[in-house]
């Protein structure tokens, strides 16, 4: 085990595979420079660059700002013997390339009847809740859910960045990943071998039996944390399960919490229609309403554009208080006053 | 210009009359209903279709467009599971699930046809990018229309494979019409001379009804891409003898009627058949060639009466290589 950030698991993932597997290449926007401290070997910034000395201008390449291209060369690439990284820096980029996500990538192998295989990743983070304004604080893996085809992680640990990238670089399915910027800096301890998570298992973050809380990407510790809090204030026992693929989705382990503790809340930051927690949420009324012991509640971004001033955007994400304030209703408990405030203030 | 041996100019024949005796036959299946749907023929175009993938050889890879079946038939691909495929059957090759507008048979490098105009120019790219970082000596090729001439993203994908030196050709068919917009009405300057932006060459082909002057454009272009020189453009003008699609009637009349008939006079297959009959080709081997290309599009279309359509669960299948589909 060694302390490892977010970014540091993303990068030694990236290097693990490179070693690993000669198809393997990574383009994008400044991956040359290490502009993002995901392409390059040491723990510091300051080692920028050397993924390009490691690997050389082959494997290792800068492209022009041209993303269409990108994600059709890389499409183009995987269908052909390589298994290629695509480095998209920011989620809102994707929009530029959505012909060739949805058209190429996610159609090829199964319009061809099953002739193409379509082995690459697309790396892109999401960098809301940082004063980035409208155009750059998107969370729009919800969209791409809705791409039949295509496989989804939203990691939420170094640990889980760490095994889920390597399972993503190793799928023969194109895998889209969204990385929260709120979480780059998270520390804990990895394992410095090479491990695989498997794409489509669930982890629970914490185990409880009152209620469930699955969480999505940055609303994993926030989720976390409300459960704490309610442990200590209420003697609640709070389960969370961040379901960290969303395509294919662990259906299962989600039921088998619901089953178990009869309330769900679902959080995450995108949007609240058609989003990650309308789909989980309707899944659960299907199959498991009978158990249910309240409604269930959403706690999301609400349908509306990102704000830039710190004053607007910081009430736009679930939050520890939002979440505890979700949980309260379902265990029809009394809202605590700060949290009640919080949610008043986000309901408006 | 390089000596052809005979055997490859029969070749050259044999696959324009493939492409004719194909597409006419698909053009009567859709008007009596025997196709789903509607399909794009490539007659007229059989010149610069084949010069262009004689121009390749075996490993290489090419991409296209909704004008589909040509590119195929040019790369060698057997006519039978073609034509299962643009009726839907099991035995189609891509199974009954891609249909005319996304033929693809990765056993004779064709990549796929693509419905969305200008979209498989960067996939072609991609196989570039694969065979440079593999260090092999493929090259790529990609067929996209006057329309896909206006696609933003062909000029990111010149820029980004100059930028690379990857060993591709940009082969733009230029059938001067996109559907019925003439193509000099919304392009701005000359197809060919935008690869002088890129730094690359741009080859324009005026008759692109001549197989020989098609087929040598390519070459230098595939030569110069094989040797590790880069990309090039060639930009091949040409004129489909059908509508747009087949069954298509539209109450415009968008194509001058002397214009239509001073290209009919300039029939690809016909022009080679004079050139190969000069040569000393005799009139009954071409006429055997006709023949035997007839036959084998009977052929295919027995194969396709004879084969079942797929089992509905099939649908299902082929989404992901490891993933079943969960209702």
């Amino acid at each position: 085990m060694t302390v490892m950030s977010f970014l540091g698991a993303i990068g030694a993932a990236q290097r693990e595979a490179m070693d690993a597997d000669e198809r393997v290449i990574i383009f994008g926007e400044d991956v040359e420079a290490n502009v993002y401290g995901t392409t390059g070997a040491g723990k510091t910034r300051s080692d920028k660059g050397d993924f390009l000395q490691m690997y050389g201008r082959n494997r290792i390449r800068n492209t022009p700002i041209s993303e269409e291209s990108m994600v059709g060369a890389a499409a183009g690439a995987a269908m052909t013997g390589l298994r290629p990284i695509v480095d998209l820096s920011y989620s809102s980029f994707l929009y530029m390339a959505m012909d060739q996500f949805v058209n190429q990538v996610a159609k090829n192998r199964y319009m061809f009847g099953g002739q193409a295989s379509m082995p690459v990743v697309f790396r892109s983070a999401m960098f809301y809740g940082l004063n980035t304004g409208a155009h750059h604080s998107d969370r729009p893996y919800p969209m791409f859910m809705n791409v039949p085809g295509l496989k989804i992680i939203a990691p939420s640990s170094p640990t889980d960045a760490k095994g889920l990238l390597r399972s993503a670089i190793d799928s023969d399915d194109p895998v889209l990943t969204f990385e929260a910027c709120l979480l780059w800096g998270t520390k804990e301890d990895v394992p410095e071998e090479e491990f695989w998570i498997p794409l489509g298992e669930a982890r629970t973050a914490r185990e409880g039996t009152d209620v469930t809380v699955v969480a999505i990407s940055s609303s994993v510790p926030e989720a976390v944390a409300a459960a704490e809090a309610l442990a200590a204030s209420e003697g609640v026992s709070v389960e969370v399960i961040d379901p960290r693929t969303l395509v294919p989705l662990d259906r299962d382990a989600i039921l088998r919490s619901v089953h178990k503790t009869g309330r769900l809340v679902v959080a995450e930051p995108a949007h609240r229609t058609c989003g990650a927690a309308a789909e989980i949420s309707a899944h659960v009324v299907e199959e498991a309403f009978g158990v249910l012991k309240a409604p269930i509640v959403r706690v999301t971004a609400p349908d509306m554009q990102i704000p830039f001033s710190t004053a607007l955007e910081k009430q736009m994400y679930p939050t520890r208080h939002t979440i505890e304030a979700a949980i309260r209703r379902v265990l029809d408990l009394p809202a605590s006053s700060e949290a009640s405030e919080l949610a008043a203030a986000s309901a408006q | 210009m390089e000596t052809l041996s005979n055997e490859t100019l029969l070749e050259m024949q044999r696959r324009m009359l493939r492409i004719r005796a194909f597409d006419e036959r698909a053009s009567k299946m859709v008007k009596r209903g025997h196709i789903p749907g509607t399909v794009h023929t490539s007659i007229g175009q059989e010149a610069q279709v084949v010069g262009a993938t004689m121009a390749l050889r075996p490993g290489d890879y090419t991409t296209g467009n909704h004008r589909s079946h040509g590119h195929p038939i040019g790369m060698g691909s057997p006519l039978g599971p073609l034509m299962a495929e643009l009726v839907g059957k099991a035995t189609g090759v891509c199974k009954g699930k891609g249909g005319s507008l996304h033929l693809a048979d990765f056993a004779v490098g064709s990549l796929g046809e693509s419905g969305i105009v200008g979209s498989s120019i960067p996939i072609a790219m991609g196989a570039a990018l694969s065979a440079s970082v593999r260090g092999t000596e493929q090259v790529a090729l990609a067929f996209f229309g006057d329309g896909a001439a206006n696609q933003g993203v062909l000029y990111e994908s010149m820029n980004l494979s100059g930028v690379w030196n990857l060993p591709v050709v940009f082969l733009c068919e230029n059938n001067q019409y996109a559907l019925s917009t003439p193509a000099h009405t919304v392009t701005s300057g000359v197809i060919a001379d935008r690869a002088a932006g890129f730094g690359m060459p741009g080859i324009r082909v005026e008759d692109g009804q001549d197989v020989l002057a098609v087929y040598d454009a390519v070459s230098t272009a595939v030569a110069r891409a094989r040797a590790g020189e880069g990309p090039s453009l060639v930009e091949v003008v040409t004129y489909r003898y059908n509508e747009h699609s087949e069954g298509l009637r539209l109450g415009t009349d968008y194509r001058p009627v002397d214009e239509r008939e001073a290209w009919l006079k300039k029939d690809p297959i016909q022009l080679f058949r004079e050139h190969l009959q000069s040569t000393g080709v005799s009139p009954a081997e071409l006429d055997a060639m006709e023949a035997e290309v007839l036959a084998e599009v009977d052929e295919a279309v027995a194969f396709t009466d004879a084969s079942p359509y797929p089992d509905p669960s099939v649908a299902f299948d082929d989404l992901y290589t490891d993933t079943e589909y969960a209702a």
